[in-house]
């Protein structure tokens, strides 16, 4: 276990990903059953690196609860699952975090009829939660910081938590503002709840592998830069044959016309062509899932790379 | 034959031949094998978390816990640490159990008892309720109660109320809840004499019946003095104790006591699933009494609830105990499904997010595992000191 996730992971074919049980944008089934989504994405990409084959990916639906265990035990190879990086799931989980793909912030969703124009005016609410997430101890220390009471109806799945919502068994429904952009359009009537401005927390949400594994850890890691810098040096999907034979230095190395760049990797040096190739460039990742052409329609913001006043950065390929 | 041998035996029998020392030993290797296994798949999982970094031990359950739970019986917010969301989690379980054994006794005896009834209508309409919720699964009749029956009542500002002390909505049930003042120790006290009262009253009837055979009527008495006596002291110490009326304020009501709807909707399909199964306990115990009994109770003068209260019922007892508690232990542990629709229980609120928050699955699951061994093994001690007793009275 302790070496060799890249060689069982060759040797069965496949990458086991852990996914959400379903969230619109990140990962959630279309009709047809396919996975879809950011982080269903990202172990795309991973599977395109070390495989050559973006299909070859073997999801599970994993709750909040069961994520860890999971990974831990070694259910799979690579949680892609909506989660938050903190200190004590890095430090004491025996888990690595490998980089962020979406920076999320806590916030709160309210029915319109409600009156409520700011989090402020929460005091005394009923607030649906989904159970086992970070959001339980944000919603804790803002109500605790601001001298506020609330209840907390503690749900196991999303689903369960936007019924108990809709039903009116809460005032407000609490998760990342990903989440709630995504929820809020499961409603029965979208139109009559709305997202209020604050956001009450960091919530950098990323990929995650088992501890003790470097070669893996640098593969997810390295992934999800190759895809960040295709975006930044302008690669995508449609173009990136034509630019194999850019001059641009930077170009070759990132897709393998510079030899020696995926032996560090352990992967072939088309890994990140593949990537590309198969699944696209960051940006196209999240146009396509959550962004303004998607249903969920999210602005890049921080998401927007570090060129464009956003946070997404990867270092440097060489 | 068997004397003639065992003599024979003893005197040339090889020691690894002998019954005796041969029960012995394969119960002490069978032992140690256990011992051994247990010790290897432990030691196994710790070493092998300490190869992947995962911190392991019980001192997490000293950190500031940092989330709040919908209900709890003690004292509680999210400054206290985890060891005190196993109490909380705990003590919401240990309520919803005692709550639903005794709730599904009761109306599981009406319904069995009603299901041998020879009115036509009551038998059957019993029968149609053991058959209908004995065979539907008890998390669809939870989801039923929870999301279908109690997600429908009005919000807050449309509750249904009674005198405008009592209100009923989605978010629960709000009633006035007694404020204690000075001197309610008095009251509290009362109570204890009048119990004391009743009980050295039913000793002394049940001494004058087996003497003289006269009856006398307990109840309304008995009644009388549970209920005038504390009364009494009430008003001579001056009303010590208010009601605080629930009153909405904002988003909710506040004050009163709360009986949140998630434990509603799990004590109702809890009883009502357990009720069906008890029912038919409670059948099969009283058809086991032999139809003489009845004759003979008959035979004697005694009225329809007489002979079932006095002859029938005390004697089926010793038939329904067992089974009975292995439906007490199946509630108990039926009630972790409480997760499903949020009622904040052991399995949820311990095994769920502290689970999730610290990430020590082995130790938390190995507490609630024991919780639930705890739970059942003094719950079938109890019944069968309980049983033992009656069996030993009636014979």
């Amino acid at each position: 276990m302790a070496d060799g996730t890249l060689d069982a992971v060759k040797k069965k074919g496949f990458v086991q990903c852990g996914v959400s049980t379903g969230l619109p944008g990140f990962s959630n089934p279309d009709d047809k059953g396919n996975w879809m989504g950011l982080d269903v994405d990202l172990c795309r990409a991973v599977a395109a690196a070390t495989l050559g084959d973006a299909s070859k990916v073997k999801y599970i639906p994993l709750t909040a609860k069961e994520r860890f265990t999971a990974l831990q035990s070694g259910e799979i190879d690579l949680l892609s699952r909506n989660t938050t990086w903190t200190l004590t799931r890095d430090g004491s989980l025996g888990l690595n975090f490998a980089g962020v793909n979406y920076y999320d912030g806590q916030g709160f969703l309210v029915s319109k009829d409600l009156g409520v124009k700011s989090a402020k005016e929460l005091d005394g609410a009923a607030v649906c939660i989904q159970a086992g997430t970070t959001t339980e101890l944000n919603l804790a220390d803002y109500f605790r910081e601001f001298g506020m009471k609330y209840q907390p109806v503690v749900f196991d799945t999303s689903d369960q938590t936007v019924k108990g919502f809709e039903a009116g068994r809460c005032d407000v429904l609490t998760s990342d503002q990903s989440q709630l952009y995504a929820l809020r359009i499961q409603l029965s009537n979208p139109d009559k709840a709305m997202v209020l401005p604050e956001v009450i927390s960091k919530e950098p949400l990323g990929p995650v592998v088992r501890q003790g594994d470097d070669q893996w850890f640098n593969i997810v890691k390295w992934s999800l830069f190759a895809a960040i810098t295709a975006e930044e040096l302008g690669v995508s999907s449609d173009n990136v044959d034509k630019m194999k034979s850019s001059t641009n230095p930077n170009v070759q190395r990132l897709l393998g016309a510079e030899a020696g760049q995926g032996k560090n990797l352990g992967l072939d040096d088309t890994w990140a062509f593949n990537i590309v190739k198969q699944v696209g460039n960051y940006g196209e990742m999240f146009e396509r899932n959550v962004g303004k052409s998607s249903p969920l329609g999210i602005e890049r913001g921080l998401n927007a790379l570090w060129t464009k006043g956003g946070l997404q950065y990867a270092p440097p390929i060489r | 034959m068997d004397i003639q041998n065992k003599g024979q035996d003893k005197a040339k029998t090889k020691i690894w031949n002998d019954p005796a020392v041969r029960s012995v030993f394969f119960q002490v290797l069978a032992v140690g094998a256990v011992v051994a296994f247990f010790l290897y798949i432990i030691n196994n999982a710790l070493t092998n978390m300490e190869q992947r970094g995962i911190t392991t031990g019980f001192a997490f359950l000293g950190d500031q816990a940092g989330f709040g739970i919908l209900q709890s019986l003690i004292e509680y917010d999210e400054t206290h640490s985890f060891g005190r969301t196993f109490f909380v989690g705990l003590l919401n379980t240990v309520l919803v159990a005692v709550l639903g054994i005794i709730l599904a006794t009761i109306l599981g005896f009406f319904i069995g008892i009603g299901r041998l009834s020879h009115n036509w209508l009551i038998s059957k309409l019993a029968t149609t309720y053991i058959e209908t919720f004995r065979n539907i699964p008890l998390l669809l009749q939870i989801f039923f109660w929870y999301f279908a029956v109690l997600q429908g009542l009005p919000s807050p500002r449309n509750s249904m109320s009674i005198g405008e002390s009592v209100f009923f909505n989605i978010r629960g049930l709000y009633l006035p809840g007694p404020v204690y003042e000075d001197g309610f120790g008095a009251v509290a006290f009362a109570i204890v004499v009048a119990i004391g009262i009743i009980i050295g009253l039913v000793r002394f009837e049940r001494k004058r019946q087996r003497e003289t055979g006269k009856t006398f009527p307990l109840f309304l008495p008995s009644v009388g003095i549970l209920c005038g006596l504390p009364l009494i002291v009430y008003f001579l110490a001056g009303s010590p104790m208010h009601w605080d009326y629930p009153v909405l304020t904002g988003f909710n009501f506040k004050g009163g006591l709360t009986i949140i709807p998630e434990l509603i909707a799990l004590l109702i399909a809890l009883t009502v699933y357990t009720a069906a199964f008890i029912a038919e306990v409670v059948r099969s115990g009283i058809e086991a009494i032999p139809r003489g009994q009845s004759e003979a109770a008959n035979a004697l003068g005694l009225s329809n609830g007489q002979r079932l209260r006095l002859v029938i019922i005390p004697q089926a007892m010793r038939v329904i105990i067992p089974p009975m508690t292995n439906q007490y232990l199946n509630l108990t542990k039926n009630s972790s499904l409480a997760t499903a629709i949020g009622y904040p229980d052991l399995v949820s609120v311990f095994m769920g997010t502290t689970l999730n928050q610290t990430g020590q699955a082995i130790e938390i699951i190995f507490m609630t595992m024991a919780v639930y061994l705890f739970l059942s093994l003094s719950t079938s001690a109890l019944m069968n000191w309980y049983n033992s007793r009656i069996a030993l009275v009636e014979r």
